[in-house]
């Protein structure tokens, strides 16, 4: 079930005078079950990225395969597909419209065409996978609190699932303990179930932690493609396109800086006290 | 110093109603808080999602009046009607949502908007309306349209709107949760640098452990209760305190605390990369304080 972008350029308004390139010549592969992290500036063509992998953008030149099929071929069905790619797009909690929790996250389900039961089953399921007990299944969702509301948007497309899920900031307005909460439970989700998370991010602490291929988006190209350590390496040149390296990698380099012999690709927590207690000898 | 916000054993209940005519549910937002400001002071409030932050925030312009206790900003209690303008005007607020917070289609029209709606003349409002972009940094924009801006800007013609009115305060309720790691930086420096030469009161409500460091005073919420208070370093100084409370300490805080725990002589409350890799060569060098773990 991988997931396959070849040459592929958008231009918003082509031909007019605003003509804009959101994207330029992009060609990606992204393997069944890999946890990728996408960074960039506002403006630097993420958001357009992913609205490719599930068929929402078309892009103006070059082709979006999924398992191998052309997705904007003849008679290919995009509907289906956005069954196996699920988005769940920023501030996903302002989606949420049903009368309880249970229902919402039906919705997906039933589009799919599956039976009540078969529906509730797979929504239960869905609301245990992001923590959300059964004293929440009668609750209106617009009683809940913002994370709570977070995971139930996050459910409704688990609810379908997808072999690829893809989040745009899942944890922006959230409370540290609610971000970790929920990265947790999707980094268990790849690993137990072996779907692939797609996950856009403005934390490099974030991306640094969890993912395990980083793609870094600058003026609609990809400026890195790599592990967040070697991304990370180019922390001077991040900054030159608006971005920053993980607050573990200035400090190393600080370090090392004044002779402290650390490993200057730590960009964790863990990592970094490793390096340093090595290196002072404890 | 004179106090700005002085917040007296406040109590705020929200009613919620499950359907009409039954007793109401009630939640208390607020339990008992009290709150002591000065004048010109950078003071940051955190708490998680539901700690009763925003209810707090919205105290103090009288958007939300307590249930019991009493609020004054600049002396004036907000349950008095007849000042309602005036103190919106002493303390003016920022929100989180950007979008939100934009009414005119042209930045300046923007930022003019609040002393035109307090009948400033017409010279006044534009003197204002120039010095606020000046200081937020927005001059260049002045005729753009505020939705073509990043959300890092527009939260500075929001915020240039409010210095248009001339606030004792600004009270800040999360106004960096929407934007980009450059957006944040753009949106506090702005408000450093107006606390600074302004002298304005600042009041930053915030998830971004990184953007109290600078604070003058941290006050912590939870469950609607003051739980802690003191300096950035008094407050970090407590990881796992913080954690129970749901919250992070700012990275390179929590890698000193990781290594002081493992038996490495290194004060608690490192709030900064220069203070910590100064600790850290100091060790090196055979010169660290062991008498910071015996204490501990």
């Amino acid at each position: 079930m991988s997931l396959k972008l070849e040459n592929v350029t958008f231009t918003y308004s082509q031909g007019s005078a605003y003509e804009m390139h959101a994207l330029k010549d992009v060609s990606l592969e992204i393997p069944q079950g890999q946890f990728l992290g996408i960074i960039g500036h506002t403006g630097s063509g993420k958001s357009t990225l992913i609205q490719h992998f599930n068929g929402l953008m078309r892009p103006t030149s070059g082709r979006v395969l999924f398992n191998g099929e052309d997705i904007w071929a003849d008679k290919y069905d995009r509907r289906n597909l956005r069954f196996h790619v699920g988005l769940v797009f920023q501030y996903p909690e302002y989606q949420l419209f049903e009368t309880d929790v249970l229902t919402d996250v039906c919705f997906g389900p039933k589009n799919q065409g599956l039976d009540k039961a078969a529906c509730e089953e797979r929504a239960k399921e869905a609301l245990f996978l992001v923590g959300m007990g059964e004293e929440f299944y009668k609750k209106s969702p617009f009683d809940l609190s913002g994370g709570q509301k977070r995971r139930v948007a996050i459910a409704g497309v688990l609810a379908m699932n997808p072999d690829v899920l893809v989040l745009d900031e899942p944890t922006a307005g959230l409370d540290p303990k609610g971000r970790d909460e929920i990265l947790d439970q999707i980094t268990a989700l790849q690993k137990d179930r072996g779907i692939t998370v797609i996950l856009v991010s403005h934390s490099m602490e974030d991306v640094a932690k969890y993912v395990d291929r980083l793609i870094v988006m600058n003026k609609g190209v990809k400026a890195y493609d790599d592990t967040p350590k070697a991304v990370f390496k180019h922390y001077k040149e991040l900054e030159a396109i608006g971005l920053a390296a993980p607050q573990m990698t200035y400090i190393m380099h600080a370090l090392a800086e004044k002779g402290l012999d650390v490993d200057t690709d730590a960009t964790t927590v863990e990592e970094a006290k490793a390096s340093i207690m090595k290196a002072l000898g404890r | 110093m004179k106090k700005i916000i002085k917040a007296e054993k406040i109590r705020y209940d929200y009613l919620q109603y499950a359907e009409e005519g039954a007793e109401p549910e009630i939640t208390h937002a607020v339990k008992d808080v009290s709150l002591d400001i000065a004048e010109g002071q950078f003071v940051a409030i955190l708490g998680h999602n539901g700690s009763g932050k925003s209810t707090i925030a919205k105290q103090m312009n009288a958007l939300l009046l307590p249930t019991e206790g009493t609020m004054y900003i600049d002396s004036l209690d907000t349950r008095d009607d007849g000042e309602l303008w005036n103190i919106r005007q002493k303390a003016g607020m920022v929100f989180q949502n950007p979008d939100n917070q934009i009414v005119a289609s042209v930045v300046e029209e923007d930022v003019g908007f609040g002393p035109e709606n307090m009948g400033v003349p017409t010279d006044e409002i534009w003197r204002r309306v120039d010095s606020s972009l000046e200081k937020t940094g927005m001059v260049a924009y002045r005729l753009h349209s505020p939705n073509r801006l990043s959300g890092g800007q527009k939260q500075r013609v929001a915020i240039a709107g409010v210095m248009a009115m001339r606030p004792k305060c600004i009270v800040m309720d999360e106004p960096t949760a929407m934007l980009d790691p450059n957006g944040r930086r753009e949106v506090i420096e702005a408000v450093r640098e107006l606390n600074r030469t302004e002298g304005v009161t600042v009041i930053l409500i915030t998830h971004y452990m990184e953007e109290v460091v600078h604070a003058d005073y941290v006050y912590v919420m939870d469950q609607g209760r003051r739980v802690m208070q003191g300096t950035p370093k008094e407050v970090f100084s407590e990881v796992e305190k913080l954690q129970e409370l749901r919250l992070d300490v700012p990275h390179v805080t929590q890698l000193a605390h990781a290594l002081r725990k493992d038996g490495l002589p290194i004060p608690e409350g490192i709030l900064t990369l220069e203070e910590f890799t100064e600790e850290i060569m100091k060790i090196k060098e055979g010169k660290g304080g062991t008498g910071h773990v015996a204490e501990a």
